[in-house]
């Protein structure tokens, strides 16, 4: 099986964390893994993108024109992104800084996700990104939430690492969001 | 019958190819003496230059890496610093080391590198034919400033010992000439001293040798000696300008 | 943990270049700070001091290329790494090098140009890296690494096939390579025959001949004969060290042919193809020089359409048709470097079925 997922927002929202975590993720369950950070003009603008595949076998192209699923953070990279989902895909969009009204795209699941509001609930607006990781673990099934966790342990600088029981209840937020 | 003069062992039995005159030869004749002296033949590596020092490994015993032009200090410092045990000298002309190596040169001398640089000013391209140097003297005629040389269009020469003694790495830089028994006898204490002071890892170590270059001036040997007496060493004074030992 | 996962380490490109460095013993890395593989002499920089090896951020580009050059001719492994403007910059030293016979490895994280360019990626500068680069008429050993293991594993290839032909060895990476990261095994450095280096300088010793390190030739017949000589290393390279990988070329009417991270892309354009029931299949060069035209003349005498897929105007292109059987028709698709955007395995797919009808 080959998983791909592209995530995009604002530098600052945890982008490349995220493609970091779900990346160790895969490597824990023994997955080859290939991250690569988007390269562009888009990129200059404070936006911040990355592509995350993993598989068994070869992960094949880092690049992704229709991502199966997409983890738009922010208004710009929903605008830009959505409709590059490929059919039969999923967005998981951040409804809270995200607009989707008006917006068509059939054959594309599109999974409202309020990530800041339950990112500033869980105690930080920063963990945005966790609750990202969460509601894509729950959405896709692609990989175990115990792998997410113990990938924080290798993502985060050990300095860090005594958020991670935080970070796992926003994962877990994001989840159970997903879910709903 | 004691023997009170014959060829250092680091120089090789060979004829060189410099002209009539020309002070390369007392130049390598000093810097062998003082590998002899010191006991360094078997462990230096000498780095050549472009220009008429290129032959560097013909007259030398010793190990010899040729350099691209101007390059030898950046050459010198790999070596160096993948055998930091050996003994590296550069041997470089006007136009090697203070145009198109300007930038090694300074570079290497101010991260201090352990190595020993030998510069020849003769105030011309000897190689290539006589034309302008970045130590061609003001209103001095080449192949290429055929009115002289015009300071205000051209620069004024470059003093090396003295740029150089400016940066904390230097640990020794010091100006000779070649054109008298006593200035051959000054050159030789000094080369001795540059090379004892890599052999110290004191750091840098820069000798700038006035050297004659009567083919490519147009004067017999002796008119070539005067003339390093009577423009060259008032324009370039001779004297040691940095020693650490001192500091 | 799975002991998979207890193998694996997840790295950056340009950072497996130099763990393999000094995996492979390197001991001695000269660079200048340029984008996009400033990650390279970042780890050096933190990791080679703890083995004992030198790390010196250079002035110049040029004197980089020429530390290298000393520090080789003192029989060190020695590496430097650059892109675009900076490679131009040391192909003077790199002339020398290959005229001196040193080993030595460069890696070339290639971005856009000409000139300053841009810091996307490109593979513009295939020509400058299989041509020689400087002047004077020779090769040196150019690899493709199409992944994170590749950077890895072909950095540590570089260094013996350096030692191994006497000439300077080039790693051709680009930004995408370079910045992605991925899971890799760190091998350990293979156990290579390697031949003594008795032309060492290294201070030549009591009783020991004079080494010398140069390129001067001035002889009668002296620099002549250098080139034949060289021209019998290249063939001899090129026999026993062309390397490349094929992908479902047995029954393929249509071969895309692609080099570095864009033959990653056209990989999975390829699968997608199969998945239609194409008979596509994928040749990729991992040795640039040598170039395999043997095994593009082999594939050639099969199938006679070739679909050559590069992140630049054509420059592999040229190799490629000066390689395949005279019958056989190569056709191309490429971007300009500096495009701003990647190609997609869907546009590249597009571009297959465009060509595939052709042979239907």
């Amino acid at each position: 099986m080959r998983y791909d997922v592209f995530i995009a927002g604002y530098g600052g929202q945890g982008v490349l964390l995220a493609g970091n975590l779900l990346s160790y993720a895969a490597i824990h369950e023994g997955k080859n893994v290939s991250f690569f950070p988007a390269y562009g003009v888009e990129k200059r603008g404070g936006s911040a993108m990355c592509t995350v595949v993993f598989a068994d076998g070869d992960t094949g192209s880092p690049v992704v024109g229709n991502p199966s699923v997409s983890l738009l953070l922010n208004q710009l990279s929903f605008d830009k992104y959505a409709a590059k989902v490929k059919q039969g895909g999923i967005c998981i969009v951040n409804s809270s800084l995200v607009d989707v009204a008006g917006v068509d795209l059939p054959g594309i699941e599109i999974v409202l996700v309020p990530m800041n509001q339950i990112a500033i609930e869980m105690g930080d607006v920063r963990m945005v990104n966790m609750v990202a990781c969460g509601a894509y673990i729950e959405k896709t099934g692609a990989l175990k939430s115990t792998s997410l966790e113990a990938a924080l342990k290798k993502a985060l600088p050990e300095r860090n690492h005594k958020l991670i029981p935080a970070n796992v209840k926003a994962m877990e937020a994001g989840a159970q969001a997903a879910r709903d | 019958m004691k023997q009170v003069f014959n060829r250092p062992e680091s120089l090789k039995d060979v004829a060189t190819h410099f002209c009539p005159g020309c002070h390369h030869g007392t130049v390598h004749r000093l810097v062998a003496d003082a590998l002899d002296d010191l006991g360094l033949r078997s462990q230096t590596i000498g780095v050549a230059s472009v220009g008429c020092s290129v032959f560097l490994y013909e007259y030398f015993d010793v190990d010899v890496i040729e350099s691209p032009h101007g390059r030898a200090p950046a050459v010198a410092t790999g070596a160096k610093r993948a055998r930091p045990d050996r003994i590296v000298f550069t041997y470089q002309g006007d136009g090697d080391l203070a145009a198109i190596g300007m930038s090694e040169i300074i570079h290497a001398a101010n991260r201090g590198e352990d190595i020993t640089v030998i510069f020849v000013n003769n105030t011309t391209y000897g190689m290539t034919g006589g034309q302008m140097a970045p130590t061609t003297m003001p209103g001095q005629k080449t192949s290429t400033s055929p009115n002289g040389r015009d300071i205000r269009k051209d620069g004024a020469p470059f003093k090396m010992a003295e740029l150089l003694s400016n940066l904390d790495g230097v640990a020794f830089s010091a100006r000779v000439a070649l054109n008298s028994p006593k200035n051959v006898l000054n050159a030789r204490k000094m080369i001795n001293t540059a090379f004892r002071y890599q052999v110290e890892k004191k750091g840098f170590s820069f000798i700038e040798a006035l050297s004659s270059c009567p083919t490519n001036w147009g004067m017999t040997p002796l008119a070539a000696n005067q003339r390093v007496t009577d423009e060259m060493i008032p324009y370039f004074p001779l004297g040691v300008y940095k020693n650490t030992a001192n500091l | 943990m799975s002991t998979a996962a207890a193998e694996k380490i997840f790295i950056k490109g340009n950072e497996a270049v130099a763990m393999a460095a000094i995996e492979a013993d390197c001991r001695c890395y000269f660079g200048y700070p340029i984008t996009p593989q400033s990650e390279i002499p970042e780890y050096f920089a933190r990791e080679l001091p703890k083995m004992g090896g030198e790390f010196l951020q250079a002035e110049s580009e040029i004197g980089a290329i020429n530390m290298l050059l000393g520090a080789s001719a003192a029989g060190v492994r020695a590496m430097t790494s650059s892109s675009g403007p900076g490679i131009s910059l040391k192909q003077e030293g790199i002339s020398y090098m290959a005229g001196s016979e040193l080993p030595g490895v460069i890696v070339d994280v290639m971005r856009s140009g000409p000139g300053l360019g841009g810091i996307d990626a490109s593979q513009a500068d295939y020509f400058q890296a299989t041509r020689g680069g400087g002047h004077g008429g020779y090769r040196i050993v150019v690899l493709a690494p199409a992944s994170v293991q590749e950077m890895y594993d072909l950095t540590m290839l570089a260094f013996d096939l350096s030692d191994i032909y006497r000439m300077p060895a080039m790693v051709l990476a680009d930004s995408v390579v370079g910045q992605m990261k991925e899971s890799i095994i760190a091998n350990p450095r293979p156990q290579t025959l390697l031949p003594e280096k008795k032309w060492v300088v290294r201070g030549r010793g009591e009783g020991e001949a004079q080494n010398v390190v140069k390129s001067l030739h001035l002889g009668d017949g002296e620099m002549e004969a250098f080139h034949w000589q060289m021209q019998a290393r290249y063939q001899e390279l090129a026999d026993k060290e062309s390397r490349w990988e094929e992908v479902q070329t047995d029954d393929a009417e249509l071969i895309v042919t692609a080099f570095g991270s864009t033959s990653r892309i056209a990989k999975t354009a390829v699968a997608l193809a199969r998945e239609a029931g194409m008979k596509v299949g994928l040749m990729r060069p991992i040795t640039l020089f040598p170039f395999p035209q043997k095994a593009y003349a082999a594939l050639s005498e099969r199938c006679k359409l070739f679909l050559d897929i590069e992140l630049s105007t054509g420059q592999m292109v040229d190799d490629v048709r000066l390689s395949v059987a005279r019958d056989a028709d190569v056709a191309f698709y490429g971007r300009p470097p500096g495009a701003g955007s990647l190609p997609t395995p869907e546009e590249l797919f597009e571009q297959i079925k465009k060509n595939y009808r052709a042979v239907a």
